[in-house]
């Protein structure tokens, strides 16, 4: 692998490579020196194009726990608002002599455009509404961890998948594990060729959270893109809570060891009562952990691809 | 191929280790065996074992990958799989018997001495090899020794134990 550009292009075997490896960061994170001398030397340039705390703090995070030089490049403060274009930009960090590029951009392909165009190794940290392979990667492992297996796992994903690239790498990567796969949200933001689109069969769909909800192991809710909506998807935040948010009475419909998670951040109170975060099903911090081990495991599997001169 | 060590002479050398590690640290005390993976981690499991036969005392066994402290990962084509490190102790203040299947060009333990110091702080690290084959490139030696074996560059040294599904033999190879 020498770039990550989303989980549509991995095989199972990638996929089980990169759970396995984040299980050796996982160890790393849990003693006193958090930190590895692995990537010594190399330099990763942190681009991102839309506003993210938590996806960049993550990234930041473990490039430095692998002891990498870490360049944040984010727009207010860049050359971008003074007109230069994208691959203007893109030239102008490559002659820093950089190995690694984490690309965070409000538009679908970019990431992947900059692959070609770049000798570092590219990292898709979402791209417009197409993916956002290290969040489902990190959803992979926490599920892993808290069920000791995916295949066979009853997952419903509900809210907003429409508009939402952790849905797609979650759906793409769930997939490849072998997961039964259910989605739920309103019809509007859950359109029939939504489905086909995927090219998976056995995903079911439903539109009522009450027959959606029965019976699974996982439930990941979506954040609702408040800043995307206000073209009327659905009538008022509230009335959404009442169709489609996570309340303690739904989740019992699922299995009584299910376990809920987020991306964050969330909305309370519009997909998810406050209750059901900080409730003894929610593991949303321990994805918040895992993403630093994940984000390590792929930062070193990249780590070499380059020719050997 | 030539053989340098049987099944039987495996044995005899490592209950040969496991009376020097009594011997030299005056019992078991304060002492620890880490192996490195793969093949150290089974014979750190072996040495223990004949330690509690000669001692009657389990004493803690732990494994390390020491892929992320690699000073050659820049020019291998492919990161090596990482496999786990478990060492379900506190190092601090013991004395930690590091164990490996073949000493080179000591390397591997230059990368597992940095491996160690960043999970704690041992009052003592010795070492422990099955073989010293020669041609080292750091200075590191092993307080004991299974057998050292005179080797070229172009040999290659194998080690095959029964924990792999293998009968237990090292031999000593002529690469192509």
């Amino acid at each position: 692998m020498k770039h990550l550009l989303g989980i549509r292009d991995l095989s199972t075997e990638d996929i089980q490579r990169i759970l396995q490896t984040a299980g050796s960061f996982k160890d790393v994170l849990k003693r006193d020196i958090k930190k590895v001398p692995t990537l010594r030397g190399k330099t990763v340039v942190n681009l991102f194009f839309e506003p993210s705390t938590r996806t960049r703090t993550s990234f930041e995070l473990a490039e430095k726990r692998m002891s990498m030089d870490v360049l944040n490049f984010s727009v207010p403060a860049s050359a971008v608002v003074k007109g230069e274009s994208l691959l203007d930009t893109i030239r102008t960090i490559e002659s820093y002599e950089i190995d690694y590029m984490v690309i965070r951009h409000q538009s679908s392909g970019v990431p992947h455009l900059i692959a070609k165009h770049t000798k570092a190794s590219v990292i898709n940290a979402g791209d417009g509404i197409n993916e956002h392979p290290t969040q489902a990667l990190l959803d992979a492992f926490t599920i892993l961890e808290k069920k000791g297996r995916i295949a066979g796992l009853k997952i419903v994903i509900v809210g907003d998948i429409l508009h939402s690239r952790v849905a797609r790498s979650n759906i793409f990567c769930l997939s490849k594990l072998g997961a039964k796969l259910r989605l739920i949200g309103p019809p509007t933001l859950l359109p029939p060729a939504l489905k086909e689109a995927f090219l998976i069969d056995d995903i079911e769909v439903f539109y009522r959270m009450e027959e959606g909800l029965e019976d699974v192991d996982v439930v990941m809710m979506l954040r609702i893109q408040r800043e995307r909506q206000g073209k009327g998807f659905f009538p008022s935040e509230g009335e959404y809570f009442k169709l489609w948010g996570l309340t303690e009475e739904r989740l019992r419909l699922a299995r009584p060891d299910v376990i809920v998670m987020h991306p964050g951040p969330m909305n309370r109170g519009i997909e998810i009562s406050s209750e059901v975060a900080d409730g003894p099903s929610s593991v949303i911090l321990d994805q918040v952990t895992n993403g630093i081990a994940i984000r390590m495991a792929i930062l070193y599997l990249l780590g070499n691809q380059r020719e050997i001169r | 191929m030539k053989t340098i060590l049987t099944k039987d002479e495996i044995e005899r050398v490592l209950s040969r280790i496991a009376l020097e590690i009594i011997e030299v640290n005056k019992g078991t005390e304060d002492i620890c065996l880490i192996g490195i993976q793969r093949g150290g981690v089974h014979l750190a499991r072996r040495i223990a074992e004949k330690i509690e036969q000669a001692e009657g005392v389990k004493v803690p066994v732990g494994s390390l990958d020491i892929s992320f402290y690699r000073d050659d990962l820049s020019i291998r084509k492919e990161h090596p799989v990482v496999r786990k490190t478990e060492i379900p102790f506190d190092i601090t203040d013991k004395k930690v018997i590091l164990i490996d299947d073949v000493l080179f060009t000591g390397r591997s333990i230059r990368a597992a001495l940095d491996a160690l110091m960043d999970m704690g702080r041992p009052a003592e690290i010795q070492l422990a090899v099955l073989i010293d084959r020669g041609h080292r490139e750091l200075p590191i030696c092993a307080q004991y020794i299974g057998r050292s074996v005179p080797t070229s560059r172009d040999e290659n040294i194998e080690v095959n134990l029964r924990e792999e599904g293998l009968e237990d033999r090292v031999v000593i190879i002529k690469k192509k």
